[in-house]
């Protein structure tokens, strides 16, 4: 990882307010939802597979519509907003720097312009001497990577991650979750990841909900009380041992 | 391996395709030659050559030449723009698929050259009758694998689309076509092997140029040369057509593993 190249951009506040989405035939996904995510705050949503935590997640980035409740962002303005799925949904005919570069073509920004953000996005996701590849001929580990440049390009106030890393080896994914942390301090935009991974969500997040596995209920909302610099080393650290504990308590009720 | 035994497998392994065509091209001289075979049967590879130049010499071939391949790009530019058009709309609108899409595939059923008697009592032999049916002819395979690529095109770069604020038009350039790109390549392919077949058939029936009026008539003056020589045109004009879609394969396709040569330019 480089030193941070990238000036610091803000987060945004999230709040839903009472949101419901029924999926047919009348399933019911997401009931009565009411979340208030800070400007600024990294939360992690975790949940048993299936409990609706990806369908909160894509009512947050608008790519779905709930049936009632409202879904409000402050501030409010187009491209501030980032996704990275769970695959990294590379578009095969463009190169790695191409497609780290889209979301910056999209806002209209310049050729020099766009491809010397989206270089210096690749170099904070540990990308530097691939961008003239194509996806195919890149590791599942360099793909995911790819697409998180893709996402930090834009300089995001609201980065929205849906279990981005769970096709990953462990030791890819751990190499991941720090350099994600790390870019969420120097970025100090609002991060909300969805995992199932119960360790995973404790060392990331300043702030972890647990949903419950019937109408996407919040079961837990809880703080971490943890220190904010985290390494590798951080993940044998009894204070996280504690936390993951906490929530292992709240996921296996369910 | 030293580089003089590798060079010469590379020479031969680019030499072994030709090996079967030059085979059968030196038989049939020879045979032609000691006059095992009738001239007016088979007549020699050297004759055909003759008839060749002949024909070239006057301008007849060229122009007949000329006059087919006319023929064959504007059947194939309007039955393929309509076919690409429909596989599109199909692909991306259900209820247009719905409508449209069992007529397309009860018409497809019906083999296009059966169409000919009609069109000829519609259209006479005047240059419709031609293009017509190259259009038909090729409308389906265009069709076919537009909407096949629209359709399979993997959802979840729609929806990466989607997320990052991509328009309709944008979703359709970025997204849509290029990655129903490769499929709509193979439908070029079979489209103008299509293209060539239904030339052949119209030409011969109902024509007053074109190379298969030329060998049609070279056959009322029992002129076997000439008609061989129509045969190996058409045979040199469809593998130019598909050779030129490998290569628009090669260049549009360079980032599909399967065509992959090397990594991206920037």
């Amino acid at each position: 990882m480089s030193e941070s190249p990238v000036p610091t951009a803000r987060g945004v506040a999230v709040s839903l307010e009472k949101v419901r989405k029924v999926y047919e035939p009348n399933r019911i996904v997401v009931e009565g939802m009411d979340l208030q995510v800070n400007a600024g705050e990294f939360l992690a949503i975790l949940g048993p597979s299936g409990c609706g935590k990806s369908t909160l997640l894509r009512i947050i980035a608008r790519l779905l519509e709930p049936d009632s409740g409202t879904l409000s962002i402050t501030p409010d303005n187009p491209f501030q907003t980032a996704y990275v799925f769970q695959d990294a949904h590379l578009l095969p005919w463009r190169s790695v720097l191409d497609n780290a570069a889209l979301p910056l073509e999209l806002m209209g920004i310049d050729r020099t312009a766009r491809e010397a953000k989206a270089r210096a996005a690749l170099a904070l996701v540990g990308l530097m001497d691939t961008e003239s590849l194509y996806p195919a001929q890149l590791s599942g580990g360099m793909k995911m990577r790819v697409s998180l440049a893709r996402a930090l390009a834009t300089e995001p106030r609201l980065l929205l991650l849906d279990e981005p890393f769970a096709a990953l080896d462990e030791v890819n994914r751990f190499h991941l979750d720090v350099a994600l942390r790390q870019l969420w301090q120097w970025h100090g935009m609002t991060v909300i990841f969805v995992t199932h991974s119960i360790s995973e969500a404790a060392f990331l997040a300043n702030r972890a909900v647990v949903l419950t596995r019937r109408k996407c209920q919040i079961k837990l909302d809880r703080q971490l009380d943890l220190p904010l610099e985290r390494y590798a080393s951080f993940r044998t650290d009894p204070a996280l041992a504690a936390e993951i504990s906490h929530l292992l308590e709240a996921m296996e009720e369910e | 391996m030293n580089s003089i035994t590798r060079s010469f497998s590379n020479a031969l392994r680019a030499t072994i395709p030709w090996a079967v065509p030059i085979g059968i091209l030196l038989v049939w001289q020879i045979a032609a030659s000691l006059h095992w075979i009738s001239s007016t049967v088979i007549p020699a590879p050297s004759a055909v050559l003759a008839a060749g130049i002949r024909t070239a010499a006057s301008g007849e071939l060229f122009r007949h030449i000329g006059v087919s391949t006319a023929r064959a790009a504007a059947g194939f530019a309007l039955g393929g723009s309509i076919g690409f058009v429909f596989g599109l709309l199909n692909g991306v609108s259900k209820p247009a698929a719905r409508l449209l899409d069992s007529s397309f595939q009860m018409v497809r059923n019906v083999p296009h050259l059966a169409l000919i008697p009609l069109f000829i009592l519609w259209f006479g032999i005047d240059e419709r009758i031609k293009l017509y049916l190259v259009a038909l002819g090729v409308f389906f395979p265009i069709y076919l694998n537009t909407f096949h690529g629209v359709r399979t095109v993997d959802t979840g770069l729609v929806e990466m689309g989607r997320a990052y604020g991509l328009s309709r038009a944008e979703l359709f350039r970025q997204v849509i076509f290029p990655g129903a790109l490769p499929s709509i390549l193979v439908g070029v392919r079979f489209a103008l092997g299509i293209t060539w077949l239904t030339l052949v058939v119209a030409e011969t029936i109902a024509a007053s140029s074109g190379i298969g009026y030329m060998t049609m008539n070279a056959r009322e003056f029992l002129q076997t040369d000439v008609v061989l020589l129509g045969i190996l045109i058409y045979a040199v004009l469809g593998k130019l057509a598909d050779s030129g879609t490998q290569l628009l394969e090669r260049r549009c396709l360079a980032w599909h593993p399967a065509f992959a040569t090397q990594g991206a330019k920037n």
